[in-house]
């Protein structure tokens, strides 16, 4: 009878395990089925292999080069509104990618802030589309994600270190040498094999930002095999090769992990005395000024050109918008229905059950998993019947690794913590969820609720796949608005989705924050 | 009463803790009070944690007054036991903690409440039933702990060394606050200790842990009087 | 009792709106938008049919057909409408659209005798630009030119595809190495017509492919003649927009109706100022005034429609290669 854990069995978690594996698997086994060799790859297909790596490879070097920096900046600087941009660079995280894309555009386009100011002086527009466009979004992503990785390192070197090295007299250079490189050097390798499996899979962005068959990844060029040519047997192809890139990289990225880091507490700082003369502290300001800059004046475009908009928005508009928040709410409930009990299961020792069906979701892409869907549905029922249902499906599959990487720490500390104590005292399952694990896990509970919400109601996936003309969600209406130039309405919905997704995560996390104590 | 017959019997037991493997044959009178004793690392609280139904035992059996609870999960086992920490759930009330001794679904009538205010009020902690943990002392979080052991009311009491984090003089309270407890309600106690001292004025005798193997209990000032080589290796006196 | 009341007026609403038929259209979007003809049609159809008519915004011309392929028998369309002759054989042989009985004296530059599909309206392709822009007079101008342009993908869209055919017709073998030339000048390749023009008039290019008729829009919608669409001496190639109706209709009469409906003045003489196209039965009035300020071609290139396919499947191939490099 021994060798539980925790009054719940692990039962629970180990069939939502299964069941997350069954819905990923399937839709790649038709994929392996569908696939035709046929006319192999083409120039175009090779051209879209290199693109997605390329891209990919120059998003996450550029992201954590950036970002080692701007952490060591955040790191030994304290300044007023310092906890408001560390919060701040966790945002583009729950920004719809369609919405950030506008606000690049608005400041990074051909006719955008950054080129009108350019020509006062006489220097010529920028070019956004193509290689560029498509890493200057990713970099507005993951350079944010990276520098809160990274300062998490910082966080982690204990305090008792920096005054060891006060005491030994280190200035910066010092300090570098023996306390931030061997830590840098064993986080950053993966950091950026997780920011390149991120970038390496992107869609919205190469759909709104790519250039042509110069600039598609493969992601990409799975929705053009189905929506252009509608080749199932191509787009298997591709999604086979996709399977084989995604699964390297989340492969590469959780070789090269280095493990969980706390999470918390960014906002505080460390006591520091090697910060050195004014000069460091000028490039410091200056590197946290540009970072903040980077990371406001998108979300400022998107506001300011939005206002206008908001109160002419067509009826589809706000019909999406309502189909969107309903999808969210669904993938949000489905989340909790399956990471709670895989949580559960690796907390109490289940390790692989829970890990190995979220890394799945990682190594499987979107589009992949929606083309495998629709070769089983397509037989049977009208795909696109069941976009919604499908949509909010995938955006589970999608949220559920990060959801599980929030609730597994707090899972292992309840059970580590408490278990035997619930085991001793007799309690049942039922009570030892509502009585220990619901009101200890409830601020990640509320945190992963909120993530889950956000990038539901952001995704512009699949539905791009499924989705036939009327039942579009927000973020697809949007950029079909974008696409047909209704560019107020475009605006108007791009704020609306704003605040649709940052209001949805901000209501779970508070939910989840509200009455929890120690 | 004190010393009836045997009540807990370990029969050719083999404890597994995740690799870790203690042997134990011996048996424990009815309302003794027994100190678990031996170097770091031996095994005691392995000992315990199989009683209390935490480890696999692949061979042998355990019995409770006849009974066989080999197989049985751990709170179906008549013991309670307190844990160097984790005794409490921080995130609920002393109450509540305390209330959860009687029903883990902590659906209590009003006779139960009293029970729990009685029990607060016996350890010293009358009025402080709606603090939370995090709001108490150590030796108050202590003495709530016990209080739920009280109203919990199993016959076998374990503690593995769940005051190690409060000073001596706390201690030596505290353990004289166990001893109470346990003669009122006539429990057995079995208690991991590295203090001799304490086990001279709880425990009426000692089982030794050491190199894999639990030994039956012998007299409490015997064995500490002339110890063995190993236990007087461990107790640093010769 | 409210309550019973508004369900019963909810249901009865609903009734009397199942009993009106429904013709579903599939169309691009620039068609169903609020400045496009599909508002007026819409009002002009309904107010002889007794009918919904329902357009649905289903991307450009050849993301319609792979739509439509997509959807298979289960596709809730009745008419897909915006297709053009580069796609019609294509269409055929899906085998999911169905012979029309439409007869009307056309205006077109070619002779009509198709046996399922029925044109709607005709123009020349053209890039269409800034009016004070130094245009350039060929496409090796502009591929050796820093003109930045925005173009369709031949894959979904029937500007996209008909400049494809443009460059294939225009120069053959060469075609490639025109392609070549131009991939520098292209910004980007967006799905459909909107989305390229409205880049063009954000700014983000010079030029963009649309109609020699485009500036018509500017000039009497806008009262601005400033936008100019360049004349290529290489000739300019022709789109003859088209509509079907798909075999498993289950509107056929009304499906034939709007079909007809089409070639009548009360269509073609929305089409000019709304979808700014030529169109494919000249009405009485004539044609807009300001259209006689648009650029002519000298000379029209067409690919046959029986041959597109084919041709359309190799400079695919080309533009691919080409663009990809």
């Amino acid at each position: 009878m021994a060798g539980r854990a925790q009054p719940v069995s692990p039962a629970a978690g180990l069939a939502a395990a299964a069941l997350v594996a069954a819905v990923i698997l399937g839709p790649v086994a038709a994929v392996l089925w569908r696939a035709e060799g046929g006319r192999g790859l083409g120039p175009a297909d090779w051209a879209a292999i290199r693109f997605s790596v390329t891209q990919a490879v120059l998003s996450a070097t550029l992201s954590v080069a950036l970002a080692i920096p701007v952490a060591r900046a955040l790191a030994r600087r304290g300044f007023p509104g310092r906890a408001v941009l560390v919060t701040l660079l966790g945002a583009p995280f729950i920004l719809p990618v369609i919405v950030a894309v506008f606000g690049l555009l608005a400041v990074f386009g051909r006719s955008g802030w950054i080129s009108d100011a350019a020509s006062l002086v006489g220097l010529p527009p920028l070019q956004i589309y193509g290689l560029h466009g498509v890493v200057l979004a990713h970099v507005f992503f993951n350079l944010p994600l990276a520098t809160r990785l990274i300062l998490q390192g910082w966080r982690d070197i204990p305090a008792e270190h920096f005054r060891l090295a006060a005491q030994l007299g280190f200035g910066p250079r010092d300090s570098t040498r023996w306390l931030e490189r061997p830590m840098l050097a064993r986080l950053v390798p993966g950091i950026w094999a997780v920011v390149f499996a991120i970038c390496l899979t992107s869609f919205a962005v190469a759909l709104t930002l790519g250039g042509g068959p110069r600039a598609t990844t493969v992601e990409l060029a799975i929705y053009q095999a189905f929506l252009f040519d509608f080749d199932l047997g191509r787009a298997a192809l591709l999604a086979l090769i996709q399977i084989a890139l995604a699964g390297s990289a989340a492969a590469l990225a959780l070789w090269l992990s280095p493990g969980e880091g706390s999470g918390g507490g960014l906002d505080r700082m460390t006591r520091r005395w090697d910060t050195g003369g004014p000069g460091l502290a000028l490039w410091d300001g200056a590197l946290i000024a540009l970072t903040a800059l980077f990371l406001l004046l998108p979300l400022a475009a998107i506001v300011a050109d939005g206002l206008g908009g908001l109160t002419r928005l067509p009826p589809q508009v706000w019909e999406a918008s309502l189909r969107s928040v309903l999808v969210a709410l669904a993938s949000t409930a489905l989340m909790l229905v399956l990471a709670l009990p895989m949580a559960l299961a690796v907390a109490s020792g289940r390790r692989l059950a829970g890990d190995g069906a979220g890394i799945l979701g990682l190594a499987a892409s979107p589009l992949v998993i929606g083309t495998g869907f629709f070769i089983l549905l397509n037989p049977w029922i009208s795909p696109a019947s069941l976009a919604l249902p499908v949509t909010a499906l995938v955006n589970v599959l999608m949220a559920l690794p990060f959801a599980l990487r929030i609730l597994i720490p707090a899972a292992r500390d309840t059970a580590q913590g408490y278990g035997r104590l619930g085991l001793s005292l007799d309690m049942r399952p039922r009570d030892w969820l509502a009585r220990v694990v619901l009101p200890r896990m409830r601020v990640r509970l509320g945190f992963a609720a909120g993530l889950t919400a956000a990038l539901s109601m952001g995704d512009l996936g699949v539905i791009a796949l499924f989705a036939d003309a009327e039942a579009a969600t927000l973020p697809l209406q949007m950029y079909r608005l974008m696409g047909s130039y209704q560019t107020e309405a475009a605006a108007g919905a791009a704020l609306l989705l704003l605040a649709l997704s940052l209001g949805l995560f901000w209501v779970f996390d508070a939910v989840g924050r509200r009455g929890a104590e120690a | 009463m004190r010393w009836g017959g045997a009540v807990l019997r370990l029969e050719d037991l083999i404890i597994d803790n995740g690799g870790f493997r203690v042997a134990a044959t011996l048996q424990v009178p009815k309302g003794a009070r027994v100190a678990v004793m031996g170097p770091s690392g031996a095994g005691k609280s392995t000992l315990l944690g199989a009683v209390a139904g935490f480890h696999d035992t692949p061979r042998g059996r355990i019995l409770w007054d006849g009974g066989d609870i080999t197989a049985l999960p751990p709170g179906k086992r008549p013991c309670a036991i307190l844990f160097q920490d984790g005794n409490l759930f921080p995130h609920l009330s002393i109450a509540q903690n305390v209330g959860l001794g009687i029903d883990p679904g902590l659906r209590l009538n009003a006779d139960q409440r009293a029970r729990v205010t009685r029990a607060l009020a016996r350890v010293g902690l009358g009025g402080l039933d709606d603090r939370k943990p995090a709001q108490l002392s150590g030796g108050q979080q202590s003495r709530a702990a016990l209080a739920r052991v009280l109203v919990q009311d199993k016959p076998l009491l374990l503690l593995d060394e769940p005051f190690a984090a409060l000073g001596p003089a706390l201690k030596a309270d505290m353990l004289e606050l166990v001893a109470e407890l346990a003669a009122e309600t006539g429990a057995t106690l079995m208690m991991v200790t590295h203090d001799p001292a304490d086990a001279r004025r709880i425990a009426d005798q000692v089982i030794v842990v050491e190199d894999g193997v639990a030994h039956p209990p012998t007299a409490t000032a015997a064995l500490l009087d002339h110890p063995p080589e190993g236990l007087r290796a461990y107790l640093g006196r010769d | 009792m409210k309550y019973l009341a508004f369900a019963a007026g909810v249901l009865t609403a609903t009734a009397a709106w199942a009993e009106k038929p429904v013709l579903t259209i599939y169309t691009y979007d620039s068609f169903v938008a609020d400045w496009g003809p599909g508002p007026q049609i819409e009002a002009a159809f309904e107010a002889t049919c007794d009918c919904d008519l329902q357009f649905v915004a289903a991307g450009d011309g050849a993301a319609l057909l792979a739509r439509v392929k997509l959807e298979g028998a289960r596709t809730d369309a009745d008419i897909v409408l915006g297709l053009d002759t580069n796609l019609t054989a294509a269409a055929v042989e899906t085998g999911l659209f169905a012979p029309h009985s439409v007869t009307a004296d056309y205006d077109l530059p070619v002779a009509w005798d198709d046996a399922t599909f029925v044109p709607y309206d005709w123009g020349y392709f053209a890039f269409v630009h800034n009016a004070e822009l130094a245009a350039p007079a060929n496409f090796r101008a502009l591929a050796e030119s820093d003109l930045k342009i925005v173009i369709q993908d031949p894959r979904s869209s029937t500007p996209g595809l008909g400049l494809l055919m443009w460059v294939k017709t225009a120069y053959g073998d060469e075609a490639p190495a025109i392609w070549e030339g131009l991939a520098d000048n292209i910004v980007t390749v967006t799905k459909g017509w909107s989305e390229a023009y409205g880049l063009f008039l954000d700014g983000e290019a010079d030029m963009v492919l649309s109609y020699t008729t485009s500036p018509a829009y500017h000039l009497i919608a806008e009262d601005d003649a400033t936008r100019a669409a360049a004349a290529f001496d290489e000739g300019h190639y022709l789109q003859i927009e088209v509509a079907g109706k798909l075999a498993g209709t289950d509107q056929p009469e009304l499906a034939d109706r709007f079909l007809a409906f089409m070639v009548t003045e009360a269509f073609q003489s929305v089409i000019p100022t709304t979808n700014w196209m030529y169109p494919a039965v000249t009405p009485e009035s004539g044609l807009p005034a300001g259209f006689e300020t648009l650029t002519v071609p000298e000379r029209a290139l067409l690919v046959p429609p029986a041959q597109a396919s084919e041709v359309r499947d190799a400079a695919l191939a080309e533009w691919l290669a080409a663009l990809s490099r």
